[in-house]
């Protein structure tokens, strides 16, 4: 079972809190328990660019999708047996990262 | 015709066996909503063929094989119209899955309680869902008590197990390292259960919900049972009986609230007073510091302890409050130890303290409750029925409503003292 971590960013307070090499540390932990699928940090929701081809032609527009205080600052795919596993892994990386995570489910994974 | 025999039978099997076949057909099945809806046409079955044929010699037994028929039809019938995705996801994963790694007790209504009162969903679907898979109390039932549509509340539910479904919440005990926070977990749902049927709100309800509060007896009951060394489940227990003796004599004739001090303490249930007595004494006989709700029975007992409310030992219950408030430093907790500090110290003592929660509070029904009452006592009638237009305002019950405006419509005029 796969599970998103979302890394929830917020803008009144954008900078990287995080204690040095705690996500570092995380991630080697996730890979030596063979949990880890994927995960990054992402850069600034200014720097992002929207693809629209809905349209015959795509139309790319600059800025995030949604305006909002909090945003996607970064996220990990993790191998979990079950929520609970889940959870307490996710409370680790809150910890980690010093950011809220959200935590959900994939319905799937290709 | 109906034969009382069996209505009798039927409410007890319902009451007994309710949850243990929601919890076997749900652990075999790996699918709550599965599990509920064949535990229902199991028990419609029961009605009707045992009104024929007389109750079976097991009927838990044969409900347990009624339901899991009953959900094997449903996946089967389900499996031929969705095949690859329901035979893949809950035959080969959930019945012919390892083995789970069980936790120190092993019953199949623990993990059922467990997963109705995780804390991934949300505190009002962990309530419904407690009281409809492990209670067995009928959407409508549920819907009723909370005061909200039946539709909505079949979605709250649907909802909740939708998530545990596809989150995949796990179908166990927990770990001994988080079970002591889960367990918790699963006694604030039946305190709240409690709570709502102790003072309930809503203009236009009973003041007290008996059908709640006996729910949530028998619930931490059942808990007890399966958890009989955990002190909480017997201090809650011990609460929640010593609370519920006093149901009768807390409202009057009339429809008002009687506060502790002024009620008829001989309509107190006595047996519910020994059993609550017993269970505080069987905790503090085991030496071990007691807990939240531990402590919050030790001061019921020391109420209901005192033949006339004179003789109630307040520094005990000061003391006692003293003890709360070094595991729960809450301004609710403070605001009841100076309700306590107030019969031992005097008033002027007691509202000093009170006056202190002010911020904290200021929403608070009861805290403005007792601010009025001691307002009263200390001769302020101005600023005591200010307070208690405050209470009137934030109270959503009926018989502490009807308590508090006739307290302050017996308020000397303004101007007296």
């Amino acid at each position: 079972m796969h599970y998103l971590f979302t890394v929830i960013g917020d803008t009144d307070n954008p900078a990287d809190d995080s204690a040095p090499g705690a996500i570092d540390a995380f991630n080697d932990r996730l890979k030596s328990e063979g949990r880890w699928v994927f995960g990054g940090g992402l850069t600034s929701p200014d720097h992002a660019t929207v693809t629209d081809s809905r349209g015959d032609q795509p139309v790319f527009s600059d800025g995030p999708f949604v305006e909002s205080k909090e945003y996607l600052a970064g996220f990990w795919v993790v191998e979990a047996d079950d929520l609970d596993v889940a959870l307490a892994l996710s409370a680790d990386a809150s910890r980690a990262c010093h950011r809220k995570i959200e935590v959900r489910p994939f319905d799937g994974i290709a | 015709m109906a034969d009382p025999g069996l209505d009798e039978v039927l409410a007890r099997v319902h009451r007994d066996e309710w949850a243990r076949v929601v919890a076997t057909v749900a652990r075999r099945f790996g699918d709550l909503d599965v599990a509920e809806d064949a535990t229902a046409e199991a028990f419609a079955t029961a009605v009707e063929r045992w009104r024929a044929d007389g109750p079976p010699p097991n009927p838990g037994a044969w409900l347990t094989t009624t339901a899991g028929n009953k959900a094997l039809d449903r996946v089967r019938r389900e499996s031929r119209r969705d095949a690859k995705q329901r035979q893949a996801h809950m035959l080969s994963e959930q019945i012919a899955g390892p083995p789970e790694p069980t936790g120190p007790v092993e019953d199949e209504r623990l993990r059922l309680l467990f997963t109705c009162a995780h804390p991934a969903l949300a505190m009002e679907a962990r309530i419904a869902l407690t009281l409809r898979m492990v209670g067995g109390l009928t959407v409508a039932e549920i819907a009723h008590a909370f005061l909200v549509q039946e539709t909505t509340m079949a979605q709250r539910i649907t909802r909740a197990k939708a998530k545990i479904k596809a989150a995949r919440v796990p179908w166990r005990v927990p770990d001994a390292a988080d079970l002591p926070a889960r367990i918790d977990g699963v006694l604030t749902v039946l305190y709240l259960v409690f709570n709502e049927g102790y003072l309930a709100s809503g203009g236009d309800t009973d003041p007290v919900r008996a059908d709640l509060t006996g729910e949530a007896i028998r619930l931490v009951r059942l808990v007890r049972e399966l958890l009989p060394d955990d002190g909480e489940v017997v201090g809650l227990l011990a609460l929640m009986v010593l609370t519920e003796a006093r149901r009768t004599a807390r409202v009057s004739a009339t429809g008002e609230l009687v506060t502790l001090n002024r009620q008829d303490r001989g309509a107190w249930d006595r047996d519910l007073v020994a059993e609550g007595h017993a269970l505080v004494r069987e905790r503090l006989a085991t030496g071990r510091p007691p807990g939240r709700y531990q402590l919050l029975a030790a001061i019921n007992a020391v109420h209901t302890d005192a033949a006339d409310a004179r003789d109630t030992d307040w520094s005990q219950v000061v003391a006692l409050y003293d003890q709360l408030a070094r595991l729960d430093p809450s301004p609710v907790v403070a605001l009841n130890r100076a309700i306590a500090v107030a019969e031992l110290d005097g008033p002027h003592v007691g509202l000093a303290q009170v006056e202190a929660l002010a911020a904290p509070l200021a929403g608070y029904h009861a805290f403005h409750a007792t601010r009025a009452d001691l307002l009263r006592r200390l001769g302020r009638s101005a600023e005591a029925r200010a307070a208690y237009d405050r209470a009137i305002d934030l109270s959503g019950n009926t018989a502490e409503m009807a308590y508090l405006t006739r307290r302050r419509d017996e308020l000397p005029a303004a101007g007296g003292r």
